[in-house]
């Protein structure tokens, strides 16, 4: 138990100074590095604690994908080297102190709640509708209930993904001047008369190939 | 203090969520650090749905971060496509220039 509490705290802190690391950093890139961090420690927490799935999917979808996937747009569209300009942009802007007083309130008022909240240890016993059996693998309740009360939802899911494909393509394609591309369209309604001729030839005469 | 408990793990999300809040109210460098604010406050959100889960022994908390998941990928897929194009229209992607929309 003092090992599990070691580690807690030592991936909580790593996880908040990335987290804080991410806002204040002043290259883009090193945002984009700490936050992959994070992602990988909160993951390590996950798996800590029993959510061994989770933690991986994570591990695969953020660090995999998402964060790559802005360390390359951040690379394509060359913004790493600006500097970072916070207390000093505008000289007439208000909505810094508003801003750090919104998120002080809400960082209080979330730290009442989770503070403050309790629950009576009979609830613990019988909370739970569908319980954890620990003679399986976590991965193995996940899907056994995924796949059958959760279906409908997780079809959803998969159909929110293929819109936001579709939509990520269509936004960012552009026809572009001057690249031969291939015509659908011109391919299949070429026929056979546009296509070829028959010419009857005479002796020693030939044709004319260039008509 | 050495138990480690339900508590631990909302406090925690809590000052993740908390620092992705200001990460979006202070920034002011370009676009994709407020992206990446958002999902700081969605993985915060995920630590709270699976610490509950784990603690309270009920696995729905699991799917829906898994759901949540999802979702964050797909945001952003599409945020980072909308931010492409308007790199690619005007030129910038700082914050206090994109003022197209005068708001």
């Amino acid at each position: 138990m003092i090992i599990h509490s070691i580690f807690f705290y030592i991936f909580s802190i790593i996880a908040v100074f990335c987290a804080i690391m991410v806002t204040v950093s002043k290259n883009t890139v090193h945002s984009v590095f700490f936050l992959i961090l994070d992602f990988i420690t909160i993951s390590c927490l996950f798996i800590m604690i029993g959510a061994e799935f989770i933690g991986m999917i994570m591990l695969i979808v953020y660090v995999g994908a998402v964060a790559v996937l802005f360390l390359f747009v951040v690379m394509m569209l060359n913004v790493s080297q600006q500097k970072n300009e916070w207390f000093t942009g505008e000289k007439n802007s208000h909505h810094i102190p508003v801003g750090l007083l919104i998120g002080t309130v809400i960082f209080f008022e979330l730290i009442i709640v989770a503070g403050g909240w309790k629950y009576k240890p009979e609830l613990l016993k019988n909370f739970s509708s569908i319980g954890i059996d620990l003679n399986t693998t976590n991965t193995h309740e996940i899907g056994k209930i995924l796949y059958t009360d959760y279906i409908h939802l997780f079809q959803l899911s998969g159909m929110i993904l293929l819109v936001a494909m579709i939509g990520a393509i269509v936004l960012t394609f552009r026809k572009r001047e001057g690249i031969r591309r291939q015509s659908y369209f011109k391919q299949i309604s070429r026929e056979r008369k546009d296509a070829v001729e028959l010419i009857d030839v005479e002796n020693n005469k030939g044709v004319d190939i260039n008509v | 203090m050495f138990e480690i408990g339900l508590g631990h793990y909302l406090m925690l999300g809590t000052i993740i969520f908390a620092i992705g809040i200001i990460g979006i109210f202070l920034n002011r460098k370009n676009i994709i650090v407020i992206l990446m604010s958002i999902e700081l406050i969605l993985l915060a959100v995920n630590i709270n749905l699976v610490s509950f889960s784990i603690y309270l022994n009920d696995l729905t908390g699991q799917i829906f971060a898994l759901f949540i998941l999802t979702v964050a990928a797909a945001e952003a897929a599409i945020g980072l496509a909308i931010i492409v194009i308007h790199y690619r229209n005007s030129g910038t992607i700082r914050v206090h220039e994109i003022n197209k929309l005068k708001g």
